[in-house]
């Protein structure tokens, strides 16, 4: 038991000191399906301090799910196949781990909680069951224990009266009640690393401020890091120190969250932005980003973003723009990016 | 693209006054002999005026009744009590057939575009139903025509008329959503949800479309949303529901930068604004707990469980919606007003 | 009113600034082509599941349609001299105990069967379709009488019912009385399922938009909600064909269904089931021939099933 217990070891190997918590470094994934094969994510690279926020924003079928999937290491295979690239955790390469250890990393190491709380839960125990049922089976902890220690974590999530709920089932709870519970038995394990996929997207914005502050309160407790999958640039904007911003399978802009969106050096970023009303400002008209999404089967060759983008030119047809650096912390994939990040240049 | 001029608030002759509108659901246990056990009181009489060329938004939290107002409106329910005056005309007391007249002149569009339009019609016999039913609107050898300009006029293919739903992006069934909404010429288009469901990189081309078309054929729009951040945009008033009641209304500015009910604050509030440099999250106002059930609302004021300005007055009687001179009517004993001397 | 005289919109106009269609053309828009129907069978000719069932139940229709194509022999001359013949080059399956070619019979025995199948879940699934839909769309009081009419006849076990029946009120039972018992008996299942998918497809927000539009109900039910659930009701009357089948032929055996002189699979086996030693062939050909068919129709069921279900899609 001790041994599982020790942070200064993954899977048995010993974790380098000076690594980040997470480093992902061009992962790749696709989808062997009956009409081809889908590259959910093609190339995707972060790096995640203790302590940190990184927000992966996206549109659906943008693979910022698939991507956080595969660094859990929960992608359904087939059809799915992470094709590529790396996952160190602690300076230990996850995606060369075999499955046994690599369940007790995700149990251990890193937790995720998901936008539907309510199919994530299991509908015919009691929530205080699932959540003990974390302790007696990581950690061997008899069952009145792990029943304190569930109510306790009940409680660290506010909950109210957590010892009455505990015998409650999940549908007798609220969404933003569930996405607690949720939460709750991510955290149960400690674990160093929290991915949360879309967690505020089905409760109302209420409820969503509060599991956000809730989130951020933990953070600052524990020192998580925390990845944060998402579509809303509200959210994103509130917690995230660094973003990274998906289309089509690919990172097109990434960096440290203000710069990002105060001079987004990327069309899509900055179309994001135009196309977006906010409550603080009255706006005229918005300027939408034209067209939709692409279908994820039959992705335009050079850059994916052309047939959408004001920028377009030939070169974007034929070559796939490379990561161009705008700073040295910052990275745009487009052909044009000074030209994009002259747009708010006085802002 | 041209900006078009600011539009002036509408003041002009009413379309649609909705007065003490109430709907309850019956909670029923047993399955032979039915019998009630409680009252989910959805809508409790709410109010309002729809003007011509107007956008009236009706915000709120899920469960606030807002949907149910709509669907109650266009008699996809049956009201509890109330009226819903169309031009001088109850629709509430209307015949089978003087309904289905007057479904004409009100129209609606759903939020799922995946679920609003049937996947064994084509995109031409989607858009020409309402023509089947209301048969003097267009004689039969227009309406191929009359499909192909609405299907421009929302911005899509004219060519494709004889596809499927599911051969379309969301977006763009949406957009076939507004064209079938469109096609009997209503006056009073109602949208319940019609972005949400959309990505955020094509939300902005329908919010643009429904301005558009709002110009173009002066329609009224009754908006139903939750996010505040559209509404803002789109709406020339807005009305901000909590637990079956409307608690403000007022215009953009009233309601978003001079805001008078705790709740429409605190709803507000918990909107995060995009833009990092406006991080709040230390002094946002968290309301505590649920939005209680609405089959069993606190007495007095529906909102005073999570207020924190609430007094016992507050549980002793429900304070009304009050225009207290600026045309900016809040239902709360403490709203904070522009003339308030605490401010 | 005046709203009737207004402008007919030109996209041209300058106040139409939103993205026209030359904006969004060059989005990819298809995904997949054509209508559900074309999907499924797009996936169930890949399927040996649909392909082995389909051939068999083309082999079947056609013995039942045209029993000529399959053996010239009349399954009525009969001559006792050749009574109970093993199979031989000259009677494929023998003979039984009149003497009759039993090959013969084997064939002209699937028109009996597969006709009661055919016709009973034609019959049952129509009956279910119209208060199904009534029950499932209208709700209130006339779901609650029909439902609970539904779930009392439903109460009722298929065989032991069609045995008091049959027994009780006809005299004399050919293609028609069975088919007639086996139809009464069989409509609730049909119906409960009809009910459910009527349900379910009514909930769907292109009927609200439609009653929004002013549609009437009849129109709602067969434009709008028959054909989105009608999936499981394909797939269900394609098993029922075998059980069926399968439900003529125990009656018969019983000796409350088909009478002699008629020719059918269920009678055949039960003449038999007195010389299954001497002659296990009786047994063997007919019994065998009704498995293959419920086999097939059950088969074939399970394949629709995969392919129209959309939840597995």
């Amino acid at each position: 038991m001790a041994t599982t217990l020790s942070r200064d070891a993954v899977a048995g190997r010993p974790v380098d000191p000076a690594a980040p918590l997470l480093a992902v470094e061009d992962l790749r994934v696709e989808f062997r399906i009956d009409a081809g094969t889908v590259r959910a994510v093609n190339g995707l690279s972060y790096t995640l301090g203790r302590g940190e926020t990184v927000a992966i924003l996206g549109e659906s079928g943008s693979g910022k799910s698939v991507g956080a999937q595969a660094v859990m290491g929960i992608i359904d295979s087939p059809p799915g196949f992470v094709t590529g690239g790396s996952v160190r955790f602690r300076g230990v390469e996850l995606l060369d781990l075999p499955e046994a250890e690599r369940r007790r990393v995700r149990g251990n190491r890193m937790a995720m909680i998901f936008q539907d709380a309510l199919t994530a839960l299991n509908p015919v125990f009691p929530v205080g069951w699932q959540i003990a049922e974390m302790f007696r089976i990581h950690r061997g902890l008899p069952r009145k224990a792990a029943g304190e220690k569930a109510i306790e974590l009940m409680e660290r999530v506010k909950i109210p009266s957590a010892r009455v709920r505990a015998g409650s089932y999940p549908h007798e709870f609220s969404g933003g009640m569930r996405q607690r519970v949720m939460i709750a038995m991510a955290l149960s394990l400690d674990p160093e690393i929290l991915i949360a996929d879309e967690p505020t997207t089905a409760l109302d914005v209420t409820v969503q401020a509060q599991i956000m502050s809730l989130l951020a309160e933990l953070q600052q407790q524990t020192g998580m890091g925390l990845i944060l999958i998402t579509h809303d640039l509200g959210v994103v904007a509130e917690v995230a120190d660094q973003v990274v911003v998906m289309y089509a399978g690919r990172e097109v802009e990434k960096g440290p969250s203000l710069p990002v969106y105060h001079r987004p050096a990327h069309p899509y970023t900055l179309g994001l932005m135009d196309s977006l009303p906010r409550r603080d400002v009255h706006t005229e008209r918005l300027r939408p980003i034209k067209g939709s999404p692409p279908d994820l089967l039959a992705i335009p060759p050079g850059c994916a973003f052309r047939p959408r983008c004001p920028y377009g030119r030939e070169i974007c047809a034929r070559e796939e723009p490379p990561l161009a650096a705008v700073t040295s912390d910052r990275i745009s994939a487009c052909h044009f990016w000074e030209e994009v990040s002259r747009e708010r240049a006085g802002a | 693209m041209s900006a078009p001029a600011p539009e002036p608030v509408h003041h002009g002759e009413v379309v649609l006054r909705v007065e003490h509108l109430v709907k309850h659901f019956p909670i029923t246990r047993g399955i032979v002999l039915k019998r009630q056990i409680g009252t989910v009181k959805a809508v409790d009489d709410v109010s309002f005026e729809l003007h011509r060329g107007e956008t009236l938004g009706l915000v709120g939290e899920s469960g606030c009744g807002k949907t149910t107002t709509a669907r109650t409106i266009l008699r996809l329910e049956k009201p509890t009590a109330g009226h819903a005056w169309y031009r001088g005309r109850d629709i509430f007391t209307l015949s089978g057939e003087e309904m289905r007249a007057l479904r004409r002149e009100i129209q609606v569009i759903f939020q799922d575009p995946y679920a609003s339009l049937n996947p064994r019609m084509t995109v031409g016999d989607l858009i020409a139903e309402g023509w089947r039913v209301h048969r003097g609107v267009l004689p039969k050898s227009a309406r191929r025509g009359r499909i192909h300009e609405l299907l421009e006029l929302v911005g899509l293919n004219p060519d494709h008329i004889n596809r499927y739903p599911h051969q379309f992006s969301g977006g763009q069934r949406q957009r076939i959503g507004v064209a079938r909404a469109l096609a009997l010429e209503p006056s009073i288009v109602i949208c319940d949800e019609p972005v949400s469901a959309l990505d955020v990189s094509v939300q902005a081309q329908v919010v643009n479309l429904l301005e558009d078309l709002q110009d173009e054929l002066g329609l009224s729009y009754l908006f139903i949303a939750h996010d505040l951040s559209v509404v803002r945009h789109i709406c020339d008033r807005i009305a901000v529901m909590y637990l079956g009641k409307i608690v403000e209304t007022g215009d953009e500015f009233q309601v978003y930068d001079d805001t008078a009910h705790p709740y429409t604050t605190a709803l507000l509030s918990a909107v995060p604004i995009p833009d990092p440099a406006a991080r709040n999250l230390g002094n946002r106002i968290l309301l505590e707990g649920d939005v209680p059930s609405p089959a069993d609302p606190p007495s007095g004021c529906r909102f005073r469980t999570r207020c924190w300005k609430a007094q016992e007055v507050c549980a002793a009687a429900e304070p009304e919606l009050i225009d207290r001179g600026q045309g900016h009517p809040v239902a709360c004993r403490f709203a904070q007003m522009e003339f308030d001397p605490a401010r | 009113m005046s709203d009737r005289d207004r402008e007919r919109p030109s996209p041209g106009s300058p106040a139409h600034a939103g993205p026209t269609f030359e904006e969004l053309e060059a989005e990819p828009i298809i995904r997949r082509e054509g209508s559900l129907y074309a999907d499924a069978w797009r996936q169930l000719r890949r399927r040996p599941m649909f392909i082995i069932s389909g051939i068999l139940i083309v082999i079947l229709a056609l013995m039942a349609i045209w029993p000529g194509l399959f053996t010239r022999a009349d399954p009525r001359a009969c001559s006792l001299a050749d009574s109970l013949l093993r199979p031989s080059g000259e009677h494929w399956f023998g003979t039984d105990v009149q003497g009759c070619d039993y090959y013969a019979r084997t064939i002209w025995g699937a028109r009996v069967s597969i006709t009661i199948g055919v016709l009973v879940t034609a019959c049952s699934t129509l009956i279910a379709m119209l208060l199904g839909s009534i029950a499932g769309y209208y709700g209130g009081w006339v779901d609650a009488v029909i439902a609970r009419l539904t779930d009392i006849w439903f109460a009722i076990p298929t065989i032991l019912g069609g045995i008091v029946i049959l027994r009780s009120i006809f005299s004399t039972r050919g293609l028609l009385q069975v088919s007639l018992v086996l139809i009464v008996l069989g409509w609730p299942t049909m119906l409960r399922l009809v009910r459910s998918a009527v349900m379910a497809t009514k909930e769907m927000d292109y009927v609200d938009a439609a009653r929004a539009l002013g549609v009437r109900p009849f129109r709602i039910i067969r434009r709008h909600i028959l054909p989105n659930a009608i999936a499981p009701v394909i797939v269900y009357a394609t098993i029922t064909v075998g059980v069926i089948i399968s439900a003529e032929a125990a009656l018969s055996f019983l000796g409350v269904g088909l009478q002699l002189p008629a020719i059918s699979w269920g009678l055949m086996i039960s003449v038999a089931q007195n010389r299954i030693l001497t002659a296990p062939h009786l047994l063997l050909f007919p019994g065998a021939l009704l498995s293959v068919t419920v086999f097939s129709f059950i088969l074939m069921g399970d394949a629709l099933r995969d392919a129209l279900d959309p939840r597995l899609r």
